[in-house]
């Protein structure tokens, strides 16, 4: 009996995640067979994380444009006009599959990525946010990813030197084998400072600043971030980028000084695809080629091919575009802050990406292939078929029951519960800015020296999305514009972070497309442009896919600020409670008591208003330069924004007669306003007074009512009981 | 009076120090880690933050940085030095004041405000605050939790080098009311003269009431009032 031949080995372009058509493509521009460097390039670049092939011709739908965009979708971060010389440059991204397969480590490179992104624009970083999504902390290796994430965003958050200023976690099966790390980062720039990535100018040199290249992260755009997981994907771990704060703190200054001296022409940071990506978009950007020299990138370790150092994803690294007679001030100001310089390439007329190793041509590619000749897919579309079950199943209003026992419950949830746990592990003070801090509905800085102020929330709701993408986007659009418009802000600016499963099933990407078209509808309504965002696909482990996880990041902006900005702290005895927005909204599927309450998930999300949304929106940022306190009413309804109130302010409550259902439903476009009697100034939207704050209980009326000590200790301890 | 803010490669609250000087009329320079000469400053502050990246231990490499001699030597001749969190934690290993921070209690960081019982009005952080007071100050740290060996907290306490207790918000200094694990509560201490002083919380970030406090203000007026005082025997 002979023996069976030798399986024949996986051709290289597969193994490095790239598809047979795909690879013709690569014959087909270059009119040979690529050689390994270049193989290598073209396979970072066209991977789904950096070349959006499954998404592209979907985001164009969302609105992109308003008069006070200066730089919108594309570039490494979206910038916004302040009025008076100011601009606001806003980025968000998931960091998804390298912190589940590290978790300190993956989230605070995610925090150092998205930074770099920031100060590349030639703003200086000043807040990041972090929403995330775990699998239930009643499981052990679920509350070791959620303290490995924390811990990971406080270390490198709080090293760097930018505040985190909060951001928000929910918590489902579906993210237990494929968590949710996304990091949305916020700069501040002067007109004058804006810098963009073109590298123009023939004779230009390029200057690699920073960290050492080394083997870390090989690979990380194609292999972690555009696949999906199986029981091996522990062996992935050298693909994680291990991440150093000190190093990206100094990067900071002294690229912050290169910008103030004028000396730089252009930027990019280096992040997905490292150098291959910085050189190659450079070079396009600007409509110029570039020669570039492997021999002078300073390595970590002997021996390291053309494509490894291509390709590695090795941290705190920058490629500036410099004129040659500006060299020795580069150097000089990157030595004050011990940041490596290093010339590694030359700016050259006519478009070619030339790479040298050894002396040897290793890469000789058209630079703008890399990005513009991309693959694009329209992949197949199915609706789901789980929808109609799940939306007939759906309840219209909740089973009577004690007001304390249901409210507890949802207290003791730790997406409901005290979330300073995580916020109180992070630096939120930093540069004197925070005037609302994280535990309110949106956090707002104050931009020293003018009367601006930014206000800025992070939401998402995986499950609402599960059971009606398109109105669980339009839904979240809404909800984030509220959070802003209660600190006195007018939504502004929005960024978008798409979290979806495997888009080479049908049912994945309609998902993603009714998701497209809900935040579109609301972004439209709202008159608020998306300015950037990031597409994350492939969040699928052992075939589960997690929910349509879109994640809504809206910059508000007001000017002046609100004197005394609303605080959830500053109810007083005697003042009123009013309900402001729609009161009859039976609005049950993915609320917070289906889940606690019922362990239910089903029925159809109610649809957004684009009449009353909008103006409920524009009606809460008005009352904010009034009254002591807004609030949001969200998850876990009008019983939950209550005792929200209630607990922070250490004060209690009654509520007059109310619907027992009315006090868990989750309608949009609601919320709380309190204050001193007489003072609610007329509305064109609908309020009405709902109750007194006062004593020491929430008291609801003939639905019981709860002790606010009792109410406050639950409240505070669902996290941190968990996971002591 | 011109305060120097030292800033070592990793720090951070360098601008927000210059900030909160200015807003209380006092004239703030940022001055870089390499400098050997401090003439023309009548005191220094060394502002929080990761100096060095905090490698090795938190301080263990900012004591070598050049700025340090002039420093050291303006301690010896009388004149305010101010270490806040990682300063203080700069000063403690550069023998400028005893002790050592270590990581807190709980082994995670903490960002909140506490509060302050004011211990002694003997230093440059404290001239202008009443001994009792309760001041209500943020605290951010990792390493925060004071340690020295007994009989060094039994001479602070003596020498009333002890400058500030973490307390409740009625003044109740508590096991309960401590963040970190520091030994007796201590959140701030200074050198035998006074003029040599350091805390963890961070006056500067409570200097404005949009921020939430203004306890902050008293203790960086302290400067020149210990500044004046000096000059000015009683």
């Amino acid at each position: 009996m002979s023996q069976a031949p030798p399986a024949a080995a996986e051709p290289a372009h597969r193994q490095l995640g790239m598809t047979d058509d795909e690879y013709h493509s690569v014959v087909g521009i270059l009119g040979r067979e690529p050689r390994p460097a270049e193989l290598a390039m073209y396979s970072v670049m066209w991977s789904e994380h950096c070349s959006y092939k499954s998404s592209r011709m979907h985001l164009g739908r969302l609105p992109s444009s308003a008069p006070w965009v200066v730089v919108g979708p594309g570039e490494n971060a979206g910038v916004v006009d302040l009025g008076d010389g100011w601009l606001a440059a806003l980025r968000i991204e998931s960091h998804n599959h390298p912190s589940f397969v590290e978790p300190y480590q993956g989230a605070a490179t995610g925090v150092g990525g998205i930074l770099r992104d920031i100060f590349t624009m030639g703003a200086r970083p000043i807040a990041v946010w972090d929403p995330l999504r775990f699998g239930h902390l009643d499981d052990a290796p679920n509350r070791y990813l959620f303290g490995g994430v924390v811990s990971g965003i406080a270390g490198y958050g709080n090293a760097v030197g930018v505040p985190t200023l909060g951001g928000e976690v929910e918590f489902a099966d579906p993210y237990a084998a494929n968590p949710l790390v996304n990091v949305m980062a916020l700069g501040l720039l002067r007109r004058d400072q804006l810098v963009l990535s073109a590298a123009s100018g023939a004779g230009n040199i390029a200057v690699l600043l920073g960290a050492a290249t080394g083997r870390d992260g090989i690979g990380g755009a194609s292999i972690l971030a555009s696949a999906s997981f199986d029981e091996e994907s522990g062996s992935k771990r050298p693909s994680v980028q291990v991440g150093d704060p000190f190093e990206e703190k100094r990067l900071i200054e002294a690229c912050l000084e290169l910008y103030g001296r004028g000396l730089v022409v252009g930027i990019q940071d280096l992040g997905a695809a490292g150098i291959s990506c910085a050189t190659s978009e450079s070079a396009a950007n600007g409509g110029m080629g570039m020669d570039v020299d492997l021999d002078s990138v300073p390595v970590r370790e002997d021996g390291m091919t053309a494509g490894e150092i291509l390709m590695s994803e090795s941290q705190e690294r920058m490629l500036a575009i410099v004129e040659p007679e500006a060299l020795p001030e580069v150097v000089a100001v990157a030595a004050k802050w011990e940041v490596n310089a290093s010339v590694i390439g030359t700016v050259t007329e006519g478009g070619t990406l030339r790479v040298r190793q050894h002396g040897e041509l290793v890469a000789e590619l058209p630079a703008a292939s890399l990005s513009d000749d991309a693959p694009k897919y329209d992949r197949a579309v199915a609706r789901p078929g789980y929808l109609d079950e799940l939306w007939a199943a759906g309840i219209t209003e909740a089973a009577p029951g004690d007001a304390a026992e249901v409210l507890l419950a949802l207290l003791d949830d730790p997406a409901l519960g005290d979330r300073s746990w995580i916020y109180q592990q992070y630096d939120h003070q930093l540069f004197l800015n925070t005037v609302v801090e994280p535990g309110h509905d949106g956090s707002l800085l104050r931009i020293k020296g003018t009367d601006k102020a930014l206000a800025v929330s992070t939401d998402g709701d995986g499950r609402r999305c599960y059971l009606d993408p398109r109105r669980g986007a339009a839904r979240l659009v809404m909800e984030s514009a509220l959070n802003v418009a209660v600190t006195g802000t007018r939504p502004y600016a929005v960024v978008d972070n798409l979290n979806f499963g495997n888009p080479e099933k049908p049912e994945i990407m309609w998902q993603f497309i009714e998701t497209i078209a809900g935040m579109t509808e609301a972004c439209e309504q709202l008159g608020v442009p998306v300015i950037g965002g990031n597409v994350s696909f492939y969040n699928e482990t052992a075939g589960v896919d997690i929910y349509p996880s879109p994640v809504v990041g809206m910059l508000g902006f007001a000017d002046p600020m609100p004197p005394a900005p609303p605080r959830l702290d500053r109810a007083a005895s005697g003042m009123e409670i009013w309900l402001v927005g729609p009161r009859d909204v039976a609005d049950f599927a993915a609320s917070a008591y289906s889940r606690v309450v019922l362990g239910r998930l089903d029925g159809r999300p109610a649809p957004t208003d684009p009449e009353l949304g909008p103006a409920v929106i524009a009606t809460a940022t008005g009352l904010a330069h009034l009254l002591p306190v807004l609030h949001d009413i969200s998850s876990g309804g009008l019983g939950v924004a209550l005792a929200e109130i209630a607990i922070a302010s250490a004060i209690g409550l009654a509520i007059d007669d109310i619907g027992w259902s009315e006090l868990w439903s989750e309608g949009p476009h609601r919320f709380l306003a309190v204050a001193e009697p007489g003072t609610l100034p007329a509305l064109e939207v609908p309020a009405e007074r709902i109750g007194l704050i006062g004593g020491a209980s929430l008291d609801f009326g003939r639905h019981g009512a709860v002790d606010l000590t009792t109410a406050t200790r639950e409240w505070r301890a669902a996290i941190p009981r968990r996971m002591s | 009076m011109k305060v120097a803010v030292v800033v070592f490669p990793g720090t951070n609250c360098e601008y927000d120090v210059a900030h909160a000087l200015d807003l209380i009329g006092v004239d703030a320079e940022l001055v870089f880690h390499q400098e050997t000469n401090l003439s023309g400053f009548d005191a220094v502050v060394l502002p929080g933050g990761f100096a060095h990246g905090d490698y090795l231990r938190t301080g263990a490499i900012a004591r070598f940085s050049p700025i340090m001699g002039p420093v050291t030597a303006m301690a010896a001749a009388g004149a305010p030095v101010i270490g806040i969190c990682n300063g203080f934690q700069v000063l403690c290993e550069a023998g400028l004041l005893p002790g050592a921070l270590v990581a807190n209690r709980d082994l995670s960081f903490i960002c909140k405000p506490v509060h302050l019982q004011v211990e002694s009005a003997r230093s440059a952080l404290t001239a202008a605050v009443a001994p009792g007071a309760v001041l209500r100050i943020p605290l951010n740290s990792y390493e925060g939790n004071y340690v020295a060996a007994a009989e060094t907290v039994g001479a602070l306490e003596a020498n009333g080098q002890v400058l500030f207790r973490y307390c409740d918000d009625s003044g109740a200094v508590s096991e309960s009311a401590n963040p970190n694990g520091s030994m007796g509560n201590i959140a701030g201490i200074c050198n035998d003269a006074g003029n040599v002083a350091g805390l963890m919380p961070h006056p500067e970030r409570a200097v404005e009431a949009v921020l939430g406090s203004t306890d902050g203000i008293r203790l960086l007026q302290s400067i020149p009032t210990f500044a004046a005082l000096v000059a000015n025997p009683r």
